[in-house]
């Protein structure tokens, strides 16, 4: 027991300390299995990566970046139709979904409190833990109930992906306006600004790094949904660029599409599968970092 | 405290200024000398003069406006419920030959679903859990001060990664690695019954499917928990340490007593997003419909009911779509129920 | 005989339910640097910031009692506080210039936020003006397009200072604005006081009674009965009188060290 050491001698050793043996052991023991559950977790990131570098180069080419795959029923063809899906996608779900974030946040921050605050915070976290499957079965019920069964659309699926990126970009802006010091919204009440003008051009300039990069980071989460976007938007081999009709195909459905449904040269739809999975994982990744920097780098220097 | 806008002030018609320029009009440009300060301020100058009225206006708007935004997220999760109920409810009174899988009823499918769901979820739990508190006290405790940040961010990366990914992974390279594993298993461990039956010559049973489950929620849980050591008082450590405690010791003296309830909401976290997880399962898991059992090496595997409308709703027409859609509130209902009790583990923090 | 700028009248500040100060009535001089002396938590803050309507920018702080500005009571329904606080401006304990506007859009920011445009050569003049003002001029003339943030401590008062007055309020409030500074920058801050005087009304609130001797005209000494007792105004008289002849033997105290 730590305590034995008070009534020691001081004369004792602390090299001669046999009590003490047992207890480094299990230490020792603690350190080695600490440093290896470390490693065991960092394992399967590093498979990931290496396998979807190595297997995704093979199609790495420029006929992936400019076909699509319509008429393409072995090797060649593209993905050029899921990147523009999933560029018009995440666009419309970024115009629907940070406008209401950002507004929900100032709300909860800068005016909300009460009951009405308390329940509106309450159903961010609920809506926070939606299966993103779920969110794709509403954005279904809503457009069939609507538009009649069986309806498919790339702007179903940016409502679908709307319903799981806001709750993402209400927290962090939440986060980041909660970080302008109170201070700053003093001075600027203190010489005649009404509140909006404070909101707008001091509370909102001053958190606007913090908030680019958590609207990046919402991107970067909703770009990779695939269970959504499979129900709602399809898949399809051709261009679309009509957000309001017809099936759209992006590049997460695309990889799964084109491992499910596998045509005559099985191989050709697997190197394209993981090529898309090289685009999507360094697109995500280089949003990640970019949103690290832009938070580093573009953060105003408070004195504090 | 608000200030109520009160009912038009007489003073204000007389005001000398114009009243509510709008806010992008060229105002008048402000005197710049000091007007003199008699007792009684010129009527340019009073207090209740309408120069700002405008901006007292576009005050309420603003709160309006961000207030409706709050608004809109209490309809969009009530629109959830209502049509996803609407939606499903047409399937609790259909046959099997309206419903996927002939199932017989809606109840008998949706059962062993939420079985599988809970199954594999609890499954990942176990495997995650540890795992991610090591790495968690690994980053805080153990690691040199100038890398934790960059560790810290390689373990968030597991969450970067989109699931159709996973699901590719966990399939092409992931099941056939553990598979080699799962002969031996059965043979020497086969008398328990969780490892019992013939194992899965693919792998792709429902072991491997919470394995990779685990390595999504792994980042979640490593995150919660790192945060929670890092908020250990200082001064226990330290207290513990000067009582000679050795690292393994202090860390079960004074971090682990604070970290307790953060980690198992770290976990519920985890749990709840394990039961939601769609693809990654749809993609590794090899299924059978309706099938209930713990064994975990079998080709036959009980399914989720994520995975199981993925696959089923590109085929589905008439009732089968509501049933997949009633499945969805199920799922609904039981990640809110795991979410909503994480958040009651931890008292919120008052802001 | 001084003309008024501000009174109040039986005013008491709560935060909730929690009287804060109570019933206070003083007169502020026109063009004097009125101080406000008293021990920690004696409500002389908070009475300060009831003068611009700043205290009920706290979560349910509530201010009950009269404060008139030419006869006008500034907690009158109809009165809208951003109006009020552009005519009484305030200066905090901590420097605040802001962190994502340079030197000049600092002291420009009262004005282009109240009002939409300002013609260039009139902002010069008010960026010069008010710097001046604030014996910042000379320091920054070379910098002005640089973040405010890079200033020294005592260069960013001043900078805040003369934000203050490039609204041209009639009132200046300062809440201990020396006590995150070093000797030499109070030691400019109160040389700026002494000299702002001229143009405008000075209540300064200070935890330093030599300050308060070396720069006021009037002196109000706070001080509370005990804690969670409300902050009583005790005394005000000129400050030659306070520091000679105090009245009450609280005052007396105080100013003799022995408390606070």
């Amino acid at each position: 027991m730590a305590t034995i050491a008070l009534g020691l001698p001081a004369t004792i050793s602390l090299t001669r300390d046999h009590v003490r043996r047992g207890r480094r052991v299990k230490n020792q023991v603690a350190t080695i299995g600490v440093v290896s559950v470390f490693t065991l977790a960092l394992l399967p990131l590093v498979s990931v990566l290496w396998t979807v570098l190595t297997r995704g180069l093979a199609r790495f080419d420029g006929e992936f970046f400019t076909n699509s795959m319509r008429g393409v029923l072995g090797e060649g063809g593209g993905a050029i139709h899921a990147i523009t899906g999933t560029a018009l996608i995440t666009g419309a779900t970024v115009i629907m979904s940070v406008p209401i974030g950002l507004l929900t946040a100032i709300y909860l921050v800068e005016y909300g409190k009460g009951p009405f605050a308390r329940a509106v915070t309450f159903l961010v976290d609920v809506m926070t833990g939606i299966p993103s499957i779920v969110a794709g079965l509403f954005a279904y019920a809503v457009f069939s109930m609507i538009l009649g069964p069986g309806v498919r659309s790339g702007v179903a699926g940016a409502i679908a992906l709307t319903l799981l990126m806001t709750p993402v970009v209400i927290r962090s802006c939440e986060e980041m306006l909660r970080l302008v010091p109170q201070d700053l919204r003093e001075a600027s009440y203190a010489l005649g600004v009404s509140k909006h003008r404070t909101i707008r051009k001091i509370v909102l300039p001053t958190a606007m790094s913090g908030i680019v990069s958590g609207v990046m980071i919402g991107i970067a989460r909703v770009v990779g949904e695939t269970a959504p976007l499979l129900l709602v938007a399809g898949f399809t081999d051709s261009m679309n660029t009509n957000l309001f009709s017809d099936r759209m195909s992006t590049l997460p459905v695309f990889i799964y599409s084109q491992w499910a449904n596998k045509g005559v040269n099985a191989a050709a739809y697997d190197n394209r599968a993981w090529t898309a999975a090289l685009v999507l994982i360094a697109f995500v990744l280089s949003l990640n970092l970019l949103s690290r920097l832009v938070a580093r780098v573009f953060s105003p220097k408070v004195s504090r | 405290m608000t200030i109520l806008l009160a009912d038009p002030a007489p003073t204000r018609a007389e005001s000398a200024e114009p009243p509510a320029d709008p806010p992008q009009a060229p105002a008048p440009p402000q005197a710049p000398e000091h007007p003199d300060h008699p007792d009684h301020a010129p009527a340019g100058r009073s207090l209740l003069a309408g120069t700002a009225s405008w901006d007292r206006v576009a005050d309420k708007a603003a709160k309006a406006t961000s207030t409706a935004a709050g608004a809109i997220i209490l309809v969009a999760l009530a629109a959830v419920g209502v049509f996803l109920l609407a939606q499903g409810w047409p399937a609790l009174r259909a046959g099997p030959d309206e419903l996927p899988a002939k199932a017989e009823s809606f109840w008998t499918l949706a059962g062993p679903l939420a079985f599988g769901s809970l199954w594999a979820a609890t499954l990942a739990l176990l495997i995650a859990t540890p795992i991610a508190v090591g790495a968690a006290l690994f980053i805080t405790l153990y690691a040199p001060r100038k890398i934790r940040g960059l560790l810290a961010a390689a373990i968030d990366l597991l969450a970067a990664i989109p699931s159709v990914v996973y699901g590719l992974w966990g399939l092409m390279v992931f099941a056939p690695l553990v598979a080699k594993f799962y002969k031996p298993l059965s043979e020497h461990l086969g008398w328990i019954p969780l490892f019992a039956g013939k194992p899965s010559a693919t792998g792709r049973t429902i072991l491997t499917a919470a394995l990779v489950l685990a390595v999504m929620i792994l980042p979640i849980i490593a995150s919660v928990s790192r945060e929670v050591f890092r908020q250990t008082p200082p001064l226990e450590i330290e207290a513990s340490l000067a009582l000679g405690a050795t690292r393994w010791e202090m860390i079960r003296m004074a971090v682990f007593p604070h970290a307790r309830s953060g980690i198992v909401s770290g976990a519920m976290l985890g749990l709840g997003r394990a039961l939601g997880e769609t693809m990654a399962i749809a993609m590794v898991l090899s299924p059978t419909p309706f099938l209930m059992t713990f064994r975990l090496l079998e080709s036959q595997n009980p399914n989720t009911v994520a995975a199981f409308v993925a696959q089923n709703f590109p085929e589905a027409h008439g009732t089968g779509v509501n049933a997949l859609i009633g499945l969805g509130l199920i799922l609904f209902v039981i990640t809110f129920a795991v979410n909503w009790a994480a958040r009651r583990v931890v008292a919120p923090k008052p802001t | 005989m001084t003309a008024t700028a501000l009174k109040t009248h039986s005013l008491s500040a709560y935060y909730g339910d929690f009287l804060a100060v109570a019933d206070v009535s003083m007169t502020i001089d026109q063009r004097s640097i009125t101080a406000l002396i008293g021990p920690s938590g004696c409500g002389k803050s908070t009475f300060l910031r009831t003068l611009n309507r700043m205290h009920e920018v706290i979560p349910h702080a509530r201010v009950t009692g009269e404060i008139t500005l030419a006869g006008e009571n500034l907690y009158d329904p109809g009165v809208d506080p951003v109006l009020v606080r552009q005519r009484i401006g305030m200066v905090f304990q901590r420097p605040n210039p802001f962190p994502t506007m340079s030197i000049r859009d600092n002291v420009l920011a009262g004005v282009k936020l109240q009002r939409s445009r300002l013609p260039r050569s009139e902002a010069d003049d008010v960026v010069e003006q008010s710097l001046r003002s604030a014996n910042l001029w000379i320091e920054v003339r070379d910098r002005l397009g640089k973040p405010g943030a890079g200033l020294s401590g005592g260069q960013q008062q001043r900078l805040c200072i003369a934000r203050a007055i490039a609204v041209q309020p009639d009132i200046l409030l300062m809440d201990e604005p020396c006590s995150a500074l070093d000797p030499i920058s109070t030691l400019a801050i109160e040389e700026l006081m002494l000299e702002l005087k001229s143009t405008y009304t000075v209540v300064i609130v200070t935890h330093n009674m030599q300050q308060a001797a070396r720069v006021s005209d009037k002196t109000g000494f706070f001080n509370l009965a005990a804690v969670r007792e409300p902050g009583r105004l005790v005394e005000y008289a000129d400050t030659t009188t306070m520091f000679s002849k105090p009245k009450k033997k609280e005052t007396a105290d105080y100013i003799a060290g022995r408390f606070g």
